[in-house]
């Protein structure tokens, strides 16, 4: 049986959500501000860079979520934590551009193009950054539905990246539980559409 | 307890030895505890006590600070230099060896000598403690991570170890292996590492007088997650060079495998040195972030070549320090 909500009640569920997805960031900003962070340049970098990438697989799960329970009101969630997934990537950038480099733009960008690792996370990031900027109904108006649809399926090159930004990361320790547990979620959540696509397709004739 | 003569000629313990508040009233409550082991003589209770000593652990250790090789930059806060630690024995998050190295059994304990020497010893931990006299040495401490601390560590040069073994002309570096016990460490399951945990040193670098033998820190035993009972503090090089909870030295004639270089042989090389002109491949080292110091409103601090202990550098002339990294 498809869970049905009012308007209303989905309002009511995006403030909740709004309040939970702001936790984390609190958390941050309450532990820098008393002093418990032993490190919080470190705790900073790290818990915005892991509710990124949380917030991007809950986006992800959104459209798979609706199809296999019928709550159709769960799109209207999409653009909300698809925009937190924006605003901890944002976090993570400007953590890094300020702890790190301490807003040195140049030294900045020739540490993304030294190491692999960061530039694909930085790839990642700038492709998060017109998903955002469309993200308003004026600019979905403006762009047309359909294109408006090709630009976001931008997410599409966006989870494998912030993987692999993960995975690269993890490597020098040999910790990889979290990069394939991760790995394994995008990769299934992006292996639903495919099969979704695939199979819409009439099937042709067998000779 | 160690009673030195003060220098004025009058007995009267150091400030370091004075012990504070809250380990004399842990003390207490663990006696007190140990009263009750005896009168209910439960299983629950004693399980209760193994963690309560784990957390008395810290019984002071009389020492006499060595000004010279002492640098006076502010001591890192104690709950930071024995709350944040990288000890995967004990769990890979920075938290989890104060959380889990209470089961860490540091007594008895012994440490083996052996290898390209004319004489290998066993010694256990109360003859190391005796071996030479207890100096205190507060030293920079540079992570490979690119934070640091300051910390006042307690030991004697390494040196007056190995000396005791003689070692042999064969001997060229040194070995130091960590204990591997599945049932003390719980990260041994995890295979970020091939337990156990080795680390060398050239011999020159291990007879220099700055290397540490390290039984304690902050005029205490070393708690269990700083690498109780006795580690090895080598101040010039990243941190992950002080291999801890020592159970073997062993002299040999060839570079050790050490347990870093293994896993990720181009991202930490043998020699480890402190520079701030290599970067690591993830990240850079020209600077660092000293724990409760660096905070979000002030560049980070510039690293220094060797750590700052600039007496190192003749120990490496006429090699390339980017190769050999």
């Amino acid at each position: 049986m498809a869970l049905q909500l009012s308007n209303k009640q989905v309002g009511w569920v995006k403030v909740a959500i709004f309040v939970l997805a702001l936790v984390p960031f609190a958390r941050l900003v309450w532990g820098t501000a008393s002093g418990s962070f032993t490190d919080p340049l470190a705790a900073i970098t790290n818990s915005s860079g892991e509710w990124a990438l949380y917030f991007l697989c809950i986006t992800l799960a959104v459209t798979p979520l609706r199809r296999f329970t019928g709550w159709n009101w769960l799109v209207k969630l999409r653009r909300m934590v698809g925009l937190f997934t924006f605003f901890y990537a944002l976090v993570h950038f400007i953590a890094f551009l300020w702890f790190d480099h301490f807003f040195d733009v140049a030294a900045m960008l020739r540490d993304v193009v030294k190491r692999p690792f960061i530039l694909v996370g930085f790839i990642a990031f700038l492709l998060l950054v017109p998903l955002a900027a469309t993200s308003t109904n004026a600019m979905i108006k403006r762009l047309g539905g359909k294109r408006w649809q090709w630009l976001h399926r931008l997410i599409y090159a966006i989870g494998p990246l912030a993987i692999l930004h993960f995975w690269w990361m993890k490597a020098g320790k040999n910790d990889f539980a979290q990069p394939i547990l991760f790995g394994a979620i995008v990769a299934t959540l992006l292996a639903l559409r495919v099969f979704w696509h695939v199979r819409r397709k009439p099937q042709p004739a067998r000779a | 307890m160690l009673f030195k003569r003060h220098p004025n000629g009058i007995d009267l313990p150091y400030p370091s030895e004075i012990t504070p508040q809250e380990i004399y009233t842990g003390r207490r409550e663990f006696i007190t505890r140990m009263a009750a082991t005896a009168a209910v003589g439960s299983g629950v209770w004693e399980m209760a006590n193994r963690e309560a000593f784990a957390q008395t652990a810290g019984q002071k250790l009389a020492a006499r600070a060595n000004v010279a090789l002492s640098t006076d930059e502010k001591q890192t806060p104690f709950k930071d230099a024995a709350g944040y630690n990288n000890f995967y024995e004990f769990g890979l998050d920075k938290g989890d060896p104060a959380d889990n190295a209470h089961t860490l059994r540091t007594r008895p304990w012994t440490v083996r000598i052996e290898g390209e020497v004319r004489k290998p010893l066993t010694l256990d931990i109360d003859s190391l403690l005796k071996l030479a006299p207890l100096e205190e040495r507060i030293y920079r401490l540079r992570c490979v991570e690119g934070w640091s601390m300051v910390i006042p560590w307690v030991g004697y040069s390494l040196s007056n170890l190995l000396k005791q073994v003689e070692p042999t002309g064969n001997a060229k570096f040194v070995e130091f292996t960590t204990l591997a016990d599945s049932k003390q460490m719980p990260g041994l399951r995890s295979g970020v590492l091939d337990w156990p945990y080795v680390e060398g040193l050239r011999i020159d670098e291990a007879m220099h007088p700055l290397t540490l033998l390290t039984m304690g820190m902050y005029g205490q035993v070393l708690p269990n997650q700083n690498g109780a009972p006795v580690r090895l503090i080598v101040p010039w090089k990243y941190g992950f060079k002080s291999a801890k909870s020592i159970v073997r030295i062993r002299l040999v004639s060839r570079q050790p495998r050490t347990a870093w270089n293994d896993s990720a042989p181009r991202e930490y090389g043998f020699y480890s040195n402190v520079n701030p002109n290599v970067d690591h491949p993830r990240w850079s080292q020209a600077s660092e972030r000293r724990i409760g110091e660096t905070g979000l409103f002030q560049p980070k601090k510039k690293t220094l070549m060797f750590n700052g202990y600039d007496q190192v550098a003749s120990l490496y002339t006429g090699m390339d320090l980017k190769r050999y990294f």
